[in-house]
């Protein structure tokens, strides 16, 4: 660009009267930051300006500014800068608040962490208690399919023993195999043994009455399905069963005889 | 202190800076006033006002208005147009004298006695009166170059170069 071309075309005399469009107006302050000569001669036009202006001035009183200073300093208040000094430093109390609200907060996630950690550690203990009932279950499913399975064996007789004078309600049954030489009691219709007595099973021979003993029902009270399963090698003729101090008897107590029935009867 | 740094001072509040500006300003801004209005007490008054304005819009200035004497200077034309307008009741710009300039300089029409009537005639000396007229219409009247040239029908272009010859006599006499 020729700048003394530029200079000389009038262009920045109407820069500084602002006379000129938008655009022009631009383009003359780009020029003027881009080359220094335009900037000065810029300067020099309006220095031209100032003078003939201040020559048509009815000069100001000496004390002008003063009376400005009174007016813009009631307008003061109403700057943004002014009603600044004089705010709340609500930014500050925010701030602090915003800081205690997120310790408590954090102070809270952790507690509900810590609570969720032991709460799972509880799950997996249940889960593993439940894992160990149930493969209990399943043991005990297997025994009593197993029970089931001996009890419908073709060689089975089953043998009703009815109750008797000491407890006319009770009852009992026994599923003799006599191939396996093997005897189930199903011992649900009877009472539970009082402490230091235990249910002891006999096999009988009826002519003359001998009665052999073929086993105690021990630990009657944890055995749920009140099945037991017994050896029995004897040319039996009857079963019966009586209550005997622990530990068991030589002979039955007769008096205590709770349930007794003959084979194939 | 650079003027640069003394607009930006004022602009964040600087009654300081402000007063500065003011004693670098006040009499041409009012030299303006006088000039449109013709009554040097009112200028005076107008010329306070004008101020106090430029205080309020202080932030409304930026370097892509042009020169801060240019933005003052409008904002000074336009309340001594006012002023004229309310007492005259004219509704445009254009219907305003644009001979006030060329009345004092040939007249010696002392509009005030504490005006330098005798530097304006030596700065206007040896202009041609279509010189004066349009450096008041531009200057003073705050036509555009649109304007201007509408008003003395002559081509933009003229204007341009007319104003350069202009400004550059002035420059002459003030040497």
């Amino acid at each position: 660009m020729d700048v003394k071309e530029y200079i000389a075309s009038g262009k920045l005399e109407l820069y500084v009267a602002g006379a000129l469009s938008p655009e022009e107006n631009l383009e003359v302050q780009h020029y003027a930051i881009q080359y220094p000569e335009i900037r000065k001669e810029i300067e020099a036009i309006e220095k031209a300006i100032l003078e003939l202006t201040e020559s048509a001035s009815p000069k100001m009183p000496q004390d002008g500014f003063a009376k400005i200073k009174a007016e813009i300093d009631d307008v003061i208040p109403f700057t943004p800068e002014g009603s600044k000094t004089r705010r709340t430093p609500w930014g500050s109390y925010l701030g602090w608040a915003a800081s205690i609200l997120l310790a408590v907060g954090l102070f809270w996630m952790y507690n509900e962490n810590a609570k969720l950690k032991s709460e799972i550690e509880l799950t997996n203990q249940e889960k593993q208690n439940l894992e160990e009932t149930l493969s209990e279950t399943q043991e005990e499913v297997t025994a009593t399919e197993g029970l089931l399975e001996e009890i419908r064996d073709k060689n089975v007789t089953v043998i009703a023993l009815g109750g008797q004078t000491v407890s006319p309600s009770s009852y009992a049954k026994a599923y003799w195999n006599k191939e396996e030489q093997k005897v189930i009691i199903d011992a649900k219709g009877l009472p539970e043994p009082p402490d230091g007595f235990t249910y002891q099973v006999w096999s009988l021979k009826l002519d003359p009455l001998t009665p052999t003993s073929i086993g105690l029902l021990d630990d009657f009270v944890s055995q749920d399905t009140r099945l037991f399963t017994l050896e029995n090698a004897n040319e039996s003729e009857a079963f019966g069963i009586t209550l005997e101090p622990e530990g068991g008897s030589e002979t039955p107590t007769l008096e205590q005889l709770y349930t007794l029935g003959a084979v194939g009867a | 202190m650079d003027l640069d740094n003394l607009i930006q001072q004022f602009q964040q509040k600087d009654t300081v800076a402000f007063e500065a500006l003011y004693n670098m300003y006040a009499e041409n801004i009012c030299g303006v006033i006088n000039v449109i209005v013709k009554d040097s007490e009112r200028s005076q008054e107008i010329c306070q006002d004008v101020f106090v304005k430029i205080w309020e819009k202080s932030d409304q200035y930026d370097t892509s208005k042009g020169r801060f004497f240019t933005w003052i200077l409008n904002i000074a034309r336009n309340a001594a147009i006012d002023e004229v307008r309310s007492k005259t009741h004219k509704n445009q710009k254009k219907n305003l004298p644009v001979d006030s300039l060329v009345g004092i300089f040939e007249s010696g029409e002392d509009l005030n006695s504490k005006m330098d009537t005798i530097g304006l005639q030596s700065l206007l000396k040896g202009l041609k009166e279509k010189c004066i007229l349009l450096i008041d219409m531009l200057y003073f009247k705050g036509y555009t170059q649109k304007e201007a040239a509408k008003e003395l029908d002559t081509p933009i272009g003229t204007i341009k170069t007319r104003i350069r010859s202009c400004i550059s006599n002035i420059r002459k006499n003030m040497a």
